[in-house]
């Protein structure tokens, strides 16, 4: 189950507009008022831990997009006008199995570019600019979609063919940069394994934090190539990634261990590397990810074991966060399992911000880089 | 010939000996084996290192003997350490500065020279030799090993005496090569006319020919290597200077960065000077290769010369005025001002006859340039600043008309202006307010234009902060801040920096403004920020420099000493308003007393969290890469 796309498993829920089956028991209290992330609500699902505020939010969702957004809608529907409609699209792409957010949205904006009917090239740009802020404010708090977005705009439009006179053979060549774009973000993961297949070596002791695709793809490439190694799983509260992982990892015969989030400390001594996945690379080369990975990366740093990180190259995000509380919030329910008093406040942040100097390496597509290349990367896109 | 000795036993406290010295050094009766007086050079070259460009290797020790085609080249290569024989010059005069190392520089060098020099009768074909190898040699040894062809006569000889006598007794060379020299200077003079006469097939071969193959840094070194025969610098240069003439003009300004503890480039420098500037008596032996004129002598000569100076234009007069008088201060302002100073010189400019704009502009705004570093070293950001204008000067096409090519070059500058400060500016101000939340508790140091702004805007978008202004004797430039902040109803607090410990731990946010920022990541800002970014890095207050990046520079500078501003000693001692502390009022031509002025300092890159610039937010790692990029565009553009 674990392979399917987390936000399919949303699709397949509003769908079929079934109740999910799970124990709701423990819902407790919450008052969300705002910003629930969606992102993390669809992970929250797809592990199969149900609220009844998801489960009121995919209801909501059944007109098409994101619930907890109600100006969405409108804008959606102004975009269902058109023959096209760059969410189905999304959508569509979001149905395959393995597919990360990010990577569906750029084969979205694709489809975009080869369905447009502009004739002139300020008005294609247009049109991609408006299918890409619909796509982002389909999650807002989901950096990965917001960065590949502004990236694959960047990518496109960065050419000389937007010089030619011909606007046939400009849109071709866009749509060439395109689908290239998509290909590299495809084949992302498995050029990630390949280049930290290096890094592990026989008899090693690897420490893992939370369910990153690629970190998976990488520990799998490494047990197919027969690579003795074992891996230690915190448990990831409140989404029980962990235990997901460890099952797993079990399945390929991988010896794993599962960790309390607390007992990271303890057990480092017998660690050699630690692997994260992220969920969005920051200008400054920190990365964000899901919360604990800070309180990971500080620990090994004071006992001096490596840091990696694996990221696919279209999650460089224009961000730069200055401390912890300078990004745009991310929150979840969580559940505690006993009841908790009307007047005990809840840390409900779903992710942190790790510094680049606790990093070690990042592992992307464009090759194994320290932290501060991912700025000299984003400057020269950008300029 | 008498045998000069060494007055100096003792090594005198005020002179700071760096690098490895044995204490035999000094005897004039020891012979200083080759190695040792070779290694001096190398290590002598780091304290005073003003003779080589940063980029220059110093040339590797071969003892081989098979290095003869090539001693040229090292000759060349050296030529720039020569000009420091000069200062050994001084050396009996018992002047402080000379170190140990620099005699055995010089002494390194003088015998190289002659080893330049008498290659012209050697021939043509060794010179292209020469030019083609790349390995430096060291001179020493191999003068007196080399096998001389039997073209070169007893000079040659006599030469190698000379060297072997240098090698042996050091003091004597200033006596025995006068002689030398001269026979030196027939012979060049000699074999560039039959260089001339055979149609300049080859080169010319005075050593200017060969500095001409070397980089861009030893120009400045020709003047002096020509001047080593000569005992007074100035007589000997120019009579000696039979070089083409715009080398000359080229060596007319001196190099922006032009070391001042080198006796005869001062003295050359302040031939051309049109500030007569007097310098200081008491200073400090570390900073000696920076300038320090005695303030308060130039400003009334000026004033009194306005209406006799024919070369200069009145708008960079009283530009240079300004600066002396420290009405201009602030890196954005001084570029601003000397900018617009331009643009009149290019307005009122009319091509003389029988000249090309391009060269004649270029060479008229250098010498405005040298007038202006005069008055006031150059800043960085003015530095960048009259690059692109020369760039531009250098890239007017020829088939315009006079007229065309001012209003381009005017365009070009205001166009400069408004992209590259004021623009800049709005965009660093548009990134800086994302950062400033409400509650927040912001520091700032100084008195940074960009900073300013940021704060300014801020306080209209309505947020919630409020300021710490931190500031430091004996400029107090943040009371000019304070006064403009407090006018639009900022709520601040001001203190002086020594107590920035004490403060720290209230405050959120550190903004700095910046002079410079360089390759490294290292910051190049007013004296004090360096202090005030340690202390906000040992607190974990992320600290952000607002610099725009036309002051980017590609400059690497490890330490605040190698390259820095000294400031009027008297503003340190006299204490504003307060005579009753005045306690060093009158010493300041003591001799157990020195006063230090620094105006710069350099903030390492570990202490910056970021740099928001108008190309972004950019982590201070970037900025190389910023300068790759925005060199590649302003040279296109």
């Amino acid at each position: 189950m674990w392979r399917r796309s987390a936000s399919f498993i949303l699709d397949e829920r509003r769908s079929s507009n079934s109740p999910p089956m799970a124990d709701t028991t423990r819902g407790g209290p919450f008052q969300n008022p705002d910003a629930i992330s969606a992102y993390y609500q669809t992970r929250a699902a797809h592990h199969g831990v149900i609220t009844s505020d998801w489960l009121a939010q995919a209801q909501a969702a059944v007109g098409g997009v994101s619930g907890e957004e109600q100006t969405v809608s409108p804008a959606a529907e102004s975009g269902a006008d058109k023959t096209f409609n760059v969410i189905e699209e999304f959508n569509g792409w979001r149905k395959q199995p393995d597919l990360a957010e990010a990577v569906a949205a750029i084969r979205a904006l694709a489809a975009v570019i080869r369905a447009s009917e502009a004739t002139t090239m300020m008005e294609l740009e247009i049109e991609l600019k408006k299918a890409s802020d619909t796509l982002k404010s389909w999650d807002k708090t989901s950096i990965s979609l917001t960065a590949g977005c502004d990236l694959f705009i960047r990518y496109v439009t960065r050419t000389s063919a937007l010089e030619y006179e011909d606007f046939n053979s400009a849109k071709s060549r866009l749509l060439e940069r395109a689908e290239k774009f998509g290909e590299i973000s495809c084949k992302a993961r498995k050029i990630i394994a390949m280049l930290s297949q290096d890094f592990i070596f026989d008899g090693c002791t690897i420490l893992v934090h939370g369910l990153s695709r690629v970190v998976l793809e990488i520990l799998k490439t490494a047990a197919q190539n027969n690579k003795l190694f074992r891996v230690l799983c915190t448990e990831g509260r409140p989404d029980g990634t962990g235990v997901l992982l460890a099952n797993e990892l079990s399945k390929l015969d991988i010896p794993v261990k599962l960790l309390l989030d607390s007992a990271v400390a303890y057990s480092m001594d017998e660690v050699d590397m630690v692997f994260v996945g992220a969920d969005g690379v920051v200008e400054s080369g920190g990365v964000i990810n899901m919360m604990g990975t800070y309180q990971i990366a500080l620990v090994a740093h004071s006992m001096n074991k490596p840091v990696y990180v694996a990221a696919e190259s279209y999650k460089f995000a224009r961000l730069y966060p200055l401390d912890q509380k300078d990004m745009a919030p991310a929150l979840r329910p969580i559940e505690f399992g006993i009841k908790i008093a009307a007047k005990v406040e809840v840390e409900r942040s779903a992710r942190d911000y790790t510094p680049p100097q606790y990093l070690t390496l990042l592992f992307t597509d464009l090759g194994v880089l320290s932290p501060s290349v991912v700025s000299d990367e984003l400057i020269q896109l950008y300029l | 010939m008498e045998s000069r000795r060494n007055p100096r036993a003792v090594v005198d406290p005020k002179v700071r000996q760096v690098g490895f010295f044995t204490s035999s050094q000094p005897d004039s009766t020891q012979q200083p084996d080759p190695i040792a007086s070779e290694s001096h050079p190398v290590s002598s070259i780091s304290p005073s290192g003003n003779s080589l460009s940063p980029v220059m290797i110093p040339p590797p020790r071969h003892t081989s003997s098979d290095t003869f085609p090539i001693r040229a080249a090292a000759a060349s290569a050296v030529s720039p350490s020569s000009f420091s024989y000069s200062s050994r010059r001084d050396f009996p005069d018992g002047s402080t500065t000379a170190s140990p190392g620099r005699v055995s520089r010089g002494s390194f060098a003088k015998s190289s020279v002659p080893a330049a020099s008498s290659l012209p009768g050697v021939g043509m074909d060794s010179m292209a030799a020469a030019k083609s190898s790349s390995v430096p040699a060291s001179g020493l040894t191999t003068v007196s090993v080399v096998n001389m062809p039997a073209g070169l006569s007893e000079k040659a000889t006599g030469m190698e005496v000379q060297s072997d006598q240098k090698k042996n007794s050091k003091p004597l060379k200033e006596k025995t090569t006068k002689a030398e020299r001269r026979a030196l200077q027939e012979a060049q003079r000699a074999a560039k006319a039959a260089a001339k006469v055979e149609g300049g097939k080859a080169p010319p071969v005075t050593s200017g020919s060969v500095a001409s193959t070397n980089v861009k840094a030893n120009k400045p070194a020709k003047p002096a290597s020509q001047k080593n025969d000569g005992v007074a610098a100035a007589g000997g240069a120019s009579e000696k200077k039979g070089g083409p003439s715009e080398k000359d003009r080229k060596k007319d300004a001196p190099h922006p960065r032009m070391q001042y503890d080198d006796e005869s480039r001062v003295v050359k420098a302040k031939r051309r000077a049109v500030v007569k500037q007097t310098e200081a008596k008491n200073r400090v032996e570390l900073f000696r290769h920076l300038p320090q004129y005695e303030h308060g002598t130039q400003l009334p000569d000026l004033e009194t010369k306005f209406f006799q100076l024919d070369p200069m234009h009145p708008a960079v007069y009283k530009v240079g005025l300004q600066y002396l008088s420290g009405d201009i201060s602030g890196g954005n302002a001084r570029c601003i001002a000397m900018l617009q100073a331009f643009q009149e010189v290019v307005k009122d400019y009319s091509t003389p006859p029988e000249k090309t704009l391009n060269r004649d502009m270029t060479a008229k705004i250098s010498s405005y340039v040298s007038f202006l570093i005069e008055c006031r070293p150059l800043s960085i950001s003015m530095g960048n600043a009259i690059r692109f204008l020369k760039n531009r000067i250098a890239k007017l096409p020829i088939t315009l008309s006079e007229s065309e090519a001012k209003t381009a070059l005017q365009s070009d500058i205001e166009r400069f202006i408004n992209e590259k400060i004021i623009t800049a500016d709005n965009v660093i101000v548009k990134h800086a307010v994302t950062k400033i939340r409400d509650g927040d508790v912001l520091l700032t140091y100084g008195s940074p234009s960009a900073v300013e702004m940021v704060l300014l805007h801020a306080h209209e978008l309505k947020k919630k902060f409020r300021v710490l202004v931190v500031d430091s004797r004996p400029k107090l430039e943040g009371q000019l801040l304070l006064r403009r902040l407090i006018k639009r109803g900022i709520n601040c607090t001001y203190t002086h920096i020594n107590a920035i410990s004490y403060i720290m731990h209230e405050v959120t946010k550190v903004f700095l403004g910046a002079s410079s920022v360089l390759s490294n990541g290292t910051v190049y800002s007013r004296v004090g920020t360096a202090c005030v970014a340690m202390v906000a890095n040992a607190f974990r207050v992320p600290v952000l420099v607002c610099c725009e990046a036309y002051k980017f520079h590609e400059r690497v500078q490890l330490d605040s000493i190698c390259s820095n501003e000294l400031g009027d000693p008297n503003a340190i001692s006299k204490v504003h308003g307060r005579e009753d502390i005045n306690y060093l009022d009158g010493l300041t031509n003591n001799a157990n007393l020195q006063f230090l002025n620094l105006m710069y300092d350099a903030t390492p890159s570990d202490y910056i969290s970021m740099i928001i610039t108008d190309y972004g937010m950019v982590p201070p790692t970037s900025v190389p890469v910023i300068v790759r990029e925005y060199q590649k565009e302003h040279l296109l553009v």
